[in-house]
């Protein structure tokens, strides 16, 4: 690894820093901040980003942590998983196919109440090898427990980071957190970001407590025996009860995160952005928020009423809130950075939970348009927003458009 | 609805699970062959069984489609019309892992319906075994061994036949002896075969046994706790680690017992279990250190009483005991409780000696009870000694 520069400069002690740092890096530094115990590290691009910030910091005796290197991602994952029933407070992270490596350790930990805080660094799943941003990666654990958040700047990375701490270690919570982070367009990109104090971040994050949950030998507890189905429901019943809660939880955690650092996310479930009184809004994830901004913007100028709503949160999906706001407009796209082949519609993943979230939850049936783009790692332009934005805006006229469409695709 | 019929095999995991398959599998076809349907299935709970748990297969028999669908509409039938036990050191009742507490070997069978089991024992003897019950019922006996047959090469020792004729005969309903031949003809093509089922069919007669009649002991059964009871993250409490433990005649403190799962006994497992003279044993620790099951208490006199709640009956103990006359494995039927035997011992050692004298002579020598085959040509000189019963009765 070339010799690395650390941005961040500590010589004002106690007072907020601002310091050029890619995603990977704010959220290297929320783990220093936040004391993490134990890491674990296996190299996958675009992830292995953030484990080479870390073993520097480690390097540089800015960071005590335990630091181990698996010999894959089943293995880095079980790693932090046991760490983290022994009271550990624990972080890892993967990318695409990596992330599937580690999958029966994905699938176990939800139930064994492990509040491990990991970053996937999104990347296309083989084949073929790809190394540029979708979002199936993370998806794949959709339904299985986990909480799933997507961020688009480095400063909402790190904010985000110390944030999944206290949630995933609320008594009430306990379960596996994974922080997305688009490969590339996050994980890659430089970004100016307000770094807060160690003093700080101590106030707003309380030590992890796994109570009588906690692997010791003076707590003789046996984890995870064989089950058959007379237990099997009850088990899976209590993780129900983590996302009865969990939206519950996520919105006192951000209250908590706007008193201690005093930057403000307002609803943490979903970003709206110049939709009060847009006609038509467009709907995503990540980092593909830029481009729609600046094309909304644009558009704006030429008098079109739009709008954007960024989903930060998908597990919990906040169904209520996302079917309430979204039953304001004339019509709805969806853009999915990811694909869910021989779904309803044949729409990406994020189109039919819009969907389904608006069946339940919302008063109006304006149409929504899913639409797939961006697929491994391939930008999203302006126009391509614009084009979108047009159907969106037949559609609300009431001219059929196909359910599911395909942007930025050659042929 | 037409007529339903249900059948339940009980076993032991492993050893048995091809010949109660077997059986219930053949209770359906020859069953068939009087137009009738059916299915048979093994409770899937059941199958990671490990060697000798309490296992089940059934078998399900209807006159027609939508009666059988109706059968079939549940994981296990609830009630059935006639059990049949492979093993009858089963008759003490099994814990298996599909489901908890000690159930008693016919605790699904329909009043007044019979209870068929293997064995060489008479019924009086049996019953001592067998739980008691409120609705009277049948007790038949097919005399014979506890069968291995189907375990990795097919010891054919006509179990399976015998017990279809022994059905055909306690519930003529469900296929009649004829139906039995006729199968035996046509699948197994086996003329001797014919012989033993036709035989079974001849000598099976059942002995009514009378409400309230039987073992007096209550069946151990807890509640399974609601989702809000149970403790988060799939962890159980680990149990604490016991300690020593007052001896019964001068109450002197010492040795020690081990805390066990008070929800989680083996006992059902054991088909032999050790007994041990406390008067030839050196202290040696060897049956202690090797138990798998970790099922020895350390008296306070230092030497070592098998804990019989949590013994599954593997019989390591005897085999790694030095000494010549100190654990000797009896078959678990000649035993009606699961009292410690070193406190009968400390009780009255002569009488405990004298006991302990007549029961070892029941103990048959180890390669004689090997589950399986101890060397070449074993099953083969089994064989003809198993079909002199079944040509007998």
């Amino acid at each position: 690894m070339a010799t690395l520069t650390l941005p961040v400069e500590e010589k004002k002690k106690g007072t907020e820093q601002e310091a050029l740092i890619t995603g990977a890096e704010a959220i290297a530094i929320a783990c220093k901040l936040a004391n993490v115990d134990v890491v674990t590290a296996y190299p996958i691009r675009p992830y292995d980003t953030v484990m080479q910030y870390i073993s520097q910091l480690v390097a540089d005796g800015e960071m005590d942590c335990e630091y181990i290197v698996a010999e894959g991602e089943h293995s880095q994952f079980e790693i932090v998983k046991h760490a983290s029933v022994c009271g550990a407070r624990v972080f890892c992270g993967s990318s695409g196919v990596g992330w599937m490596y580690a999958m029966e350790a994905l699938t176990v930990s939800p139930a064994l109440r492990v509040p491990m805080v990991c970053m996937v660094g999104n990347r296309a799943l083989d084949d073929p090898g790809a190394f540029g941003v979708e979002h199936n990666d993370a998806l794949a654990v959709r339904d299985l427990g986990w909480l799933l958040t997507w961020v688009d700047s480095a400063q909402e990375a790190l904010d985000t980071a110390l944030i999944a701490y206290r949630v995933a270690e609320d008594r009430r919570i306990f379960v596996p957190l994974a922080i997305s982070c688009d490969g590339a367009f996050l994980t890659h990109s430089q970004a100016l970001v307000k770094i807060p104090t160690a003093e700080q971040v101590k106030k707003f994050l309380p030590r992890y407590d796994r109570g009588d949950l906690l692997l010791h030998p003076d707590n003789v507890i046996s984890v995870a025996p064989q089950a058959n189905e007379d237990w099997v429901m009850e088990i899976r019943r209590q993780n129900y009860a983590v996302t009865e809660i969990a939206c519950d939880v996520i919105r006192e955690v951000y209250a908590e995160f706007e008193k201690t650092f005093g930057r403000k996310y307002g609803n943490p479930f979903f970003e709206e952005y110049m939709t009060e009184d847009a006609e038509v809004v467009l709907l995503g994830m990540g980092t593909l928020s830029t481009p729609v901004k600046v094309a909304i913007r644009k558009m704006r100028e030429q008098g079109k009423k739009v709008g954007f709503v960024r989903l930060r949160w998908f597990r919990p999906f906040a169904g209520f809130e996302i079917g309430k706001c979204l039953e304001r407009f004339k019509a709805i796209g969806v853009l999915d950075r990811d694909f869910s082949f021989g779904s309803p519609d044949l729409s990406g993943v994020v189109a039919t939970e819009v969907r389904s979230a608006m069946y339940s939850n919302s008063a109006t049936r304006p149409p929504v348009l899913g639409f797939i783009g961006g697929l491994g790692g391939r930008e999203v332009t302006v126009p391509d927003v614009e084009t979108m934005t047009e159907k969106v805006f037949e559609a609300a006229k009431g001219k059929a458009q196909p359910l599911t469409q395909w942007i930025g695709l050659r042929g | 609805m037409g007529q339903l019929f249900a059948v339940e095999v009980i076993y032991r995991g492993v050893f048995q699970k091809t010949l109660a398959k077997n059986i219930t599998r053949d209770i359906v076809l020859a069953a068939h062959n009087e137009g009738k349907l059916g299915i048979s299935f093994g409770r899937y709970g059941d199958a990671p069984e490990r060697n000798g748990i309490p296992a089940k297969s059934f078998a399900i028999v209807a006159n027609d489609e939508l009666t059988l669908e109706a059968g079939m509409a549940q994981y296990e039938p609830k009630q059935v019309d006639l059990t049949v036990v492979l093993d009858d050191t089963l008759c003490k009742g099994g814990e298996s892992w599909a489901w908890y507490g000690l159930q008693p070997v016919h605790h699904a069978l329909k009043p007044g319906h019979t209870l068929v089991v293997i064995s060489l024992e008479d019924a009086p003897t049996l019953l001592k075994s067998i739980h008691r019950r409120e609705e009277p019922y049948k007790l038949g006996i097919i005399k014979g061994v506890t069968s291995f047959s189907g375990m990795w090469v097919f010891k054919d020792d006509h179990t399976d036949v015998r017990v279809l004729g022994a059905i055909a005969k306690a519930l003529p309903e469900v296929f009649s002896l004829k139906s039995v031949e006729q199968f035996i003809n046509e699948k197994l093509k086996s003329a001797v075969k014919v012989t033993s089922a036709r035989t079974a069919f001849e000598k099976f007669t059942a002995v009514p046994v009378k409400a309230g009649e039987g073992n007096p002991e209550e069946p151990f059964k807890f509640e399974l706790p609601g989702w809000e009871d149970m403790r988060s993250g799939v962890s159980i409490k680990g149990q604490p680690q016991g300690g020593p433990y007052p001896d019964p005649v001068t109450g002197k403190v010492g040795g020690f017992r081990p805390a066990r799962n008070e929800l989680f006994k083996k006992y059902s497992t054991r088909t032999l279990r050790p007994v041990v003279n406390f008067s030839t044993c050196t202290k040696c620790t060897l049956c202690w250190l090797n138990c798998p099951d970790a099922s020895f208490d350390v008296t306070p006199e230092g030497t070592y009483d098998a804990n019989l709640e949590a013994c599954c009956g593997c019989g390591i103990c005897e085999e790694v005991c030095p000494v010549k006359d100190c654990v000797h494995m009896v078959n678990e039927s000649e035993f009606k409780d699961n009292s410690s035997q070193w406190e009968a011992y400390q009780t009255d050692k002569k009488a405990y000696l004298k006991w302990l004298e007549s029961t070892i002579e029941k103990a048959e020598p180890i390669e004689k009870r090997s589950h399986g085959f101890r060397y070449r040509g074993q099953y083969q000189e089994q064989v003809p000694e198993a079909l002199e019963i079944a040509k007998k009765g």
